[in-house]
């Protein structure tokens, strides 16, 4: 094991840096953990800084075509006619696609089949993909493409979600409840309108959260391959190798047995690269027409328009407390810009109402939420899916009822918090929460009692807490089955390979496997081979999204090396004559506990079973245990673990320009246990990044009245932060391990990023006074605050209303201290309406028995 | 329908020294440095996110100076030295930085990491002592969305530490945080 | 990938060569340096030159003389950015410029682009600056392939903005331009360098090389440049102040304010600069100079941020720069 002194020599053989061991923060079954919870290198950290990483786009295979999309220049309109025989007529052209060679409709989730591959007849944003080419060079296809003549009819184009629900006609699809709102829902998990009645105080306020984008540094690129024998192979930047893999099936018409889909490392996800995209169709479409490789890598514009990214979200909040700030009850709603397509956007919706009530305790609790379509790239998930809008709404609503009631917006928060092991209003069950201890962690390291209120005009700091779930309690599509597998194949030489599905993006999903099959046999992290994302050679995970990655591949991992542990102890047991109790696995080694001396290499162990039971393999899987919840929308929010986060933000406003500078943020994540903490201070701080970016700066900009186009599809000018605007990050790993986590871990690689646009919020308020309820948080809004304040009006900038929604009749559930058992009560005369859906993910994916699309008469509908 | 056809441009040829080995290599004279590495000479870990300078992915070491390989053309480069990220290792040993990269997490997904290592390089060659400042606005032209940076800069900090012969291991709290 | 389209490239090794040159490439043919702005416009195909001619390869243009004592500093159009700034003679006694050339867009493009080139930037505008596909979606625009201005749709004329951090300066420091074309060599003052035009945005003729800029020599005078953008490093201005001040005594002799990033020229704004001269500098003086500043400062809605802030920051940071000329008073 390498001490603080260990050499390369010593590095390979453990981790960087010894840590005494800190025994009272560990709840965990191993007392002794020899590679969970040290700071390791990740399995591919040499081949990422030699550059020998092979990114989708690094292929190049014999003989290979490039392809290029030809996209919409109109943001909503009818194509009444393509004509190829231009590019066609091009020298090195070698296929074209158009919609009607893809005719079969997909999308990611099952009740959202919206999209294809390249437009049959109508296109929906400026960027929507209706016909793709292949050709010898990249330049030739890009030629190629502007060779096309597309006529189209222009339709009226929907720029906002207020025209949205303004504008039945024309529908951008035809389906949902109503003209273009694609989602309604309404929950009520108790009397609200009671509770606030009774409440000693109630505050109501509205927020915007503004759309923004994933911008990974690596633009998509896929590559297929198509063999004379039937059988096609894509290599894809994809977070969701399966899901890709069904879509493929499903509008390609090949047996799923004859497509195999590899994902190739992604350079960089965040949720970006988590849906099936037209690139990874057509270009599978064009290997099939030429019977030659082709790759699509799109340029920076198209990854653009790709996007999926963070629903623009305006909020409404009503919350009831009574004058020591319990919560009595709280109102919510959100109303989501969904821009084109489904996407994830009906999961999206549900979660911009979901973990409201997993910090703080709420009594009774009600979500109003809908998402609209527009004419605008699709939005979908980005990092921490749907919930930084509300959580950037809810934890400035805190701050101002802490003010309004007199009290300390800390101690507010530490009073109420959310106990352990418990059942929300909304019935999601809470295991492990490390809130108290995070709050605590940073009020002291911030110095917030001496700071809170007391800096100097122009200084201030801002509280938020958060929470995430690590892996969504169902699948985006129903089935009984588990949502990840693991394979382990033992090798005589002591080697083992991990085999899985899931995808490596750089958070380290490859890493967490080798480790954690390494603390369970006792072999060197180096020992253990990874292969993943493979959908011919691993067996299926649903993929890198929600936060899901450590907690069930680390437990199908978990289950995996166990019992191919069971199988050499059984084997070294015998031939050792000691109980199999008595033996442990380490150092390579499998030996007496009584008698180290008793024992042999793991190599032995394996040949010893090889030659009495055969091949040594074994298989290890994760369902997460079902939840309380058994209403229909009840399939989003619940997780098998909530990690939990705290932030303190300290400002710098000057006041004559409205210029917000973070010097600093404090932050302290409960993430259960650490598998390896270097990893996780690596998602803590990118996270602290990702959300200042958008506190700040980010911002999907579009022009409405130019053709509703985006303002600024560039690195240049969609603004990340640099080294210069990066903030100093202090970084407390709190750990308080949940039973369902595989060592007590639980997720870490969204939840940081919640708190921080929030926390910067509120400190500016206690900077200069003035609430930005809006991200982000520009000058020019500081300075219009600002000026508003000089005056003498209300010192804020944000929205100022929220349109009237024809909310259907809401689905009531009593919360549990209320007699409620998680379903529904029967609406008046309707009973079963609602309560119907028990099992599988009611609300985004139908029962298997159910069609894919909503039809008229189906539960979607109703007013 | 007029059929266009492209205009089969001759190829061009440079010598280049490619990670310390003079190199010949043929093609389309409009190609970048970016693409000549990539496509012509097999070296992809040189990475690109935008291939207009607005992002630093592609940065490689020309005549030991970083450069923009995207806005970089290749017919400009003839007898010039071009280090890419494949030419840090000495044979099988690491570079300093990639080992305290490597180390630190401060590669994630790695798209980023080739340009920045390479950024890094130079300064250190330049700069062998750079304080957290000066670290900052040397890597101030390369855009990383996974770390937040900091890993990056404690990694160059180490390197820099350990080349100038100390024998400097990475702070507790880098590795573990505060608890 | 964006790739370049394809295009003939020479590399002449004197300006006499590159003359040549252009005159056989004709309209066809332009001139690179550090290729950073020319080649990303190329491959968003904002120009379409046939034949590029490098100047990259002519040493007389990578050379700085002069610049001591009572002497003007010679800057050749070929020096990088990096050179500039880093080069102790423009440190010590311009730093104004090297101020300008140190916070151009990145450390490594500083290493690529050229003092030349940045002085003949391409006039920017978020209309404009993108994708072949992106503009064709709103129809172009006046500058390439359209009609209109989308930033001023009823304007007759195009409003790309002046986006240099280094023209200004020289502006305002009273620099000249050497200009050498095929039959004459001409010194032009940087302030009738460029035009009030976003499409024929410089005096230069195409076939000229902008082969050195002289600076005066230094004689009591004191200058900054203060630059407005949303991030510390990649961003154009949105706004940039360059101040000239001339000392005599404590009192303001002479002085220039000109603003970068609100036209399609950089600004003078002489109506703000008069307020100053005869005066040491006192607030109320400064706050005028910021007011008459501000007035004429129009910034159109063609770069990041919004025009009112921008404008509104005009006043704050007349009023900073000179403030930070007030305190290194030099007599």
């Amino acid at each position: 094991m390498g001490g603080a002194e260990g050499g390369s020599a010593d590095r390979r053989s453990g981790g960087l840096v010894h840590r005494s061991a800190d025994p009272a923060n560990r709840r965990t079954a191993e007392p002794a953990l020899r590679v969970v919870g040290t700071a390791q290198r990740k399995v591919d950290a040499v081949a990422k800084v030699t550059g020998q990483t092979l990114f989708a786009d690094d292929l190049f295979l014999p003989r290979m075509l490039y392809g290029k999309l030809l996209r919409s220049t109109q943001p909503h309109a009818r194509i009444l006619c393509i004509d190829t025989s231009k590019a066609a007529a091009l020298e090195g052209v070698k296929a074209i696609v158009t919609g009607q060679d893809l005719p079969i409709p997909f999308g990611i989730l099952p009740v959202s089949q919206d999209e294809h591959a390249l437009c049959p007849e109508r296109v929906r944003y400026i960027g929507d993909p209706v016909a793709a080419v292949a050709a010898v060079s990249e330049e030739t296809a890009t030629q190629a493409v502007e060779l096309i003549e597309v006529e189209y009819e222009p339709l009226t184009s929907i720029t906002s979600v207020q025209q949205a629900v303004a504008t039945p006609e024309p529908r951008i699809h035809d389906y949902g409840p109503h003209g273009n709102l694609h989602k309604l829902i309404n929950l009520e998990f108790g009397d609200v309108e009671r509770a606030l009645a009774e409440s000693d105080y109630v505050r109501e306020d509205l927020l915007f959260y503004e759309g923004s984008t994933h911008l990974p540094m690596e633009q998509h690129a896929a590559v297929a391959d198509w063999s004379a024998d039937g059988k096609l192979t894509l290599w894809s930047a994809t977070q969701t190798p399966h899901y890709v893999h069904r879509a493929l099936t499903k509008v390609l018409e090949l047996p799923a047995s004859r497509i195999r889909v590899i994902a190739c490392p992604n350079g960089g996800g965040f949720g970006g690269k988590s849906d099936v995209f037209n690139h990874e169709i057509a270009v599978a479409k064009l290997a099939m027409e030429t019977g030659r490789p082709v790759k699509i890598t799109l340029t920076r514009d198209e990854v653009f328009y790709c996007h999926r990214g963070r629903h623009p979200t305006l909020m409404w909040v009503r919350t009831g407390v009574t004058k020591d700030g319990a919560i009595k009850g709280m109102h919510f709603r959100s109303l989501l810009d969904g821009g084109g397509y489904g996407s994830y956007g009906v999961a999206s919706a549900y979660y911009t109402g979901a973990l409201q009530t997993v910090t703080y305790n709420v009594e009774r609790y009600k979500f109003q939420g809908a998402r609209v379509f527009t004419n605008k790239a699709p939005c979908g998930p980005k990092r921490g899916h749907g919930t930084p809008q509300p959580r950037y709404a809810l934890e400035i609503h805190l701050d101002k009822i802490a003010e309004d009631l007199g009290k300390d917006p800390a101690e507010l928060r530490l009073k109420h918090l959310v106990s352990p092991d418990s059942i929300t209003a909304n019935y999601l069950r809470v295991g492990s929460v490390g809130l108290e201890t995070c709050i605590r962690k940073v009020t002291e390291g911030a110095g917030w009692k001496e700071k809170y209120g007391k800096l100097p005009y122009g200084r201030g700091v801002g509280l938020a807490c958060s929470s995430y779930i690590s892996g969504a309690g169902l699948p985006i599509y129903w089935n009984a089955m588990p949502q990840s597998g693991v394979q382990l194949k033992l090798d005589r030489g002591g080697g083992v390979t991990v085999f899985c599905g899931s995808t490596e993006i750089g958070q380290g999903s490859d890493s967490i496997l080798a480790y954690i099959v390494s603390e369970v046999l006792g072999v060197g992290v180096e020992d253990v081979h990874v292969v993943t994302g493979d959908t011919h050679l691993t067996p299926v995970d649903l993929g890198s999204y929600s936060s899901r990655v450590t907690l069930m591949t680390g437990n199908a991992a978990l289950q995996a090396a166990e019992r191919a542990r069971e199988i050499l102890a059984r084997n070294v047991a015998a031939k050792l004559e000691v109980p199999m109790a008595r033996l442990a696995f380490a150092d390579g080694r499998v030996f007496d506990t009584e008698g180290p001396h008793n024992g042999m290499s793991f190599a032995a162990a394996v040949q010893l079973s090889e030659a009495a039971e055969g091949t040594v393999g074994t298989v290890g899987s994760y369902t997460p245990p079902d939840s309380p919840g058994r209403y229909r929308g009840a399939g989003v929010g619940p997780s098998p673990a909530y990690s939990y986060t705290a932030a303190i933000a300290e400002v710098a406003v000057d006041a004559a320009s409205g210029i917000v500078v973070v010097p600093k943020i404090w932050i302290a994540h409960d993430v259960g246990q650490c598998i390896n903490p270097v990893a996780v201070m690596g998602q803590v701080e990118g996270s602290v990044y990702m959300g200042l970016g958008e506190a700040l700066m980010e911002e999907m900009a579009y022009r409405p009245n130019r053709n509703v186009i985006q303002k600024m599809p560039s690195m240049l000018e969609y603004k990340s932060p640099t080294t210069l605007e990066m903030c100093d990050v202090v970084t407390y790993l709190i750990e308080d391990p949940d039973p369902n986590g595989p060592f007590g871990a639980k997720e870490v690689g969204q939840g940081p990023l919640l708190p921080v646009a929030p926390a910067i919020a509120n400190a500016v308020y206690d900077a200069v006074g003035v609430r930005i309820d809006e991200v982000p948080i520009t000058p020019e809004k500081v300075l219009k605050a600002l000026k508003k304040k000089e005056k003498g009006e209300e010192p804020r900038y944000g929205p100022h209303s929220f349109p009237e929604i024809p909310w259907p009749e809401p689905i009531r559930v009593p919360p549990p201290w209320e007699g409620g058992d998680g379903r529904a009560v029967p609406a008046g005369g309707a009973a079963g309406g609602e309560g119907g859906a028990e099992t599988g993910h009611p609300a985004i994916s139908p029962a298997p028995t159910a069609p894919s699309v909503p039809s008229p008469s189906s539960p979607e509908r109703q007013h | 329908m007029a059929s266009r056809r492209r205009k089969p441009a001759g190829k061009a040829q440079i010598s280049l020294v490619v990670n310390g080995e003079p190199t010949e290599v043929a093609f389309s004279p409009h190609k970048t440095l970016l693409e000549v590495l990539r496509e012509d000479l097999g070296l992809t870990g040189t990475k690109h996110g935008c291939e207009l300078g607005e992002c630093g992915t592609c940065t490689v070491l020309l005549d030991g100076q970083p450069v923009l390989s995207c806005l970089a053309l290749a017919l400009a480069c003839d007898g010039k030295r071009v280090e890419t990220v494949e030419g840090m290792a000495r044979g099988a040993v690491l570079h300093p930085l990639q080992e305290t990269f490597a180390d630190l997490g401060a590669a994630q997904c790695g798209y980023c990491t080739p340009g920045f290592l390479l950024v890094a390089k130079a300064l250190l060659e330049e700069n062998p002592s750079p304080t957290r400042d000066q670290i900052k606005q040397a890597l101030a032209g390369n855009l990383c969305r996974c770390t937040g940076y900091l890993k990056i800069y404690e990694a160059v900090e180490l390197a820099a530490a350990r080349m100038q012969g100390e024998e400097a291991e990475a702070k507790e709290e880098t590795l573990y945080g505060r608890r | 990938m964006l790739r370049l389209p394809p295009f003939t490239y020479l590399q002449p090794k004197s300006v006499r060569q590159a003359l040549r040159m252009k005159t056989d490439a004709g309209a066809n043919g332009m001139y690179v340096a550090g290729g950073t702005d020319l080649y990303p416009n190329m491959k968003r195909r904002h120009q379409e030159p046939k034949v590029v001619i490098s100047l990259a390869g002519i040493r007389a243009l990578g050379r700085i003389t002069g610049g001591t004592r009572g002497s003007e500093l010679s800057v050749g159009a070929g020096v990088t950015l990096t050179e500039l700034h880093t080069h102790p003679r423009v440190r010590n006694g311009y730093s104004a410029l090297a101020r300008a050339a140190e916070l151009v867009s990145t450390p490594v493009l500083r290493n690529m682009g050229t003092f030349g080139g940045n002085i003949c930037l391409d006039t920017r505008c978020n209309y404009y600056n993108q994708t072949y596909e992106w503009r064709k979606a709103i129809d172009f625009c006046m500058k390439k392939d359209g009609e209109i201005c989308w930033v001023a749709p009823s304007s007759p004329r195009c409003w790309a903005v002046n986006s240099s951090d280094t023209a200004p300066v020289t502006v305002a420091l009273g620099a000249e331009f050497v200009l050498v074309g095929p039959d004459e060599e001409r010194l032009v003052p940087a302030a009738r360098f460029f035009r009030d035009d976003g499409i024929n945005y410089l005096t230069k003729h195409p076939h000229e090389v902008l082969t050195e800029v002289r600076l005066p020599p230094l004689d009591h005078w004191d200058a900054t440049y203060w630059k407005l953008r949303r991030r510390g490093s990649f961003d154009f201005p949105v706004l940039g102040v360059a101040v000239w001040i001339k000392w005599d005594g404590g009192l303001v002799a002479d002085a220039r304010i000109v603003l970068g990033a609100v036209a399609s020229y950089p600004k003078e704004v002489p109506e703000a600069a008069q307020l100053i001269i005869g005066s040491e500098l006192e607030d109320d003086v400064i706050e005028a100079a910021a007011a008459a500043a501000y007035k004429p400062s129009k910034p159109m809605d063609n770069t990041d941020f919004g025009l009112a802030w921008r404008k509104e920051m005009t006043r704050n940071y007349v009023r900073g720069t000179l403030q930070e000329l007030r305190t290194r008073r030099k007599d």
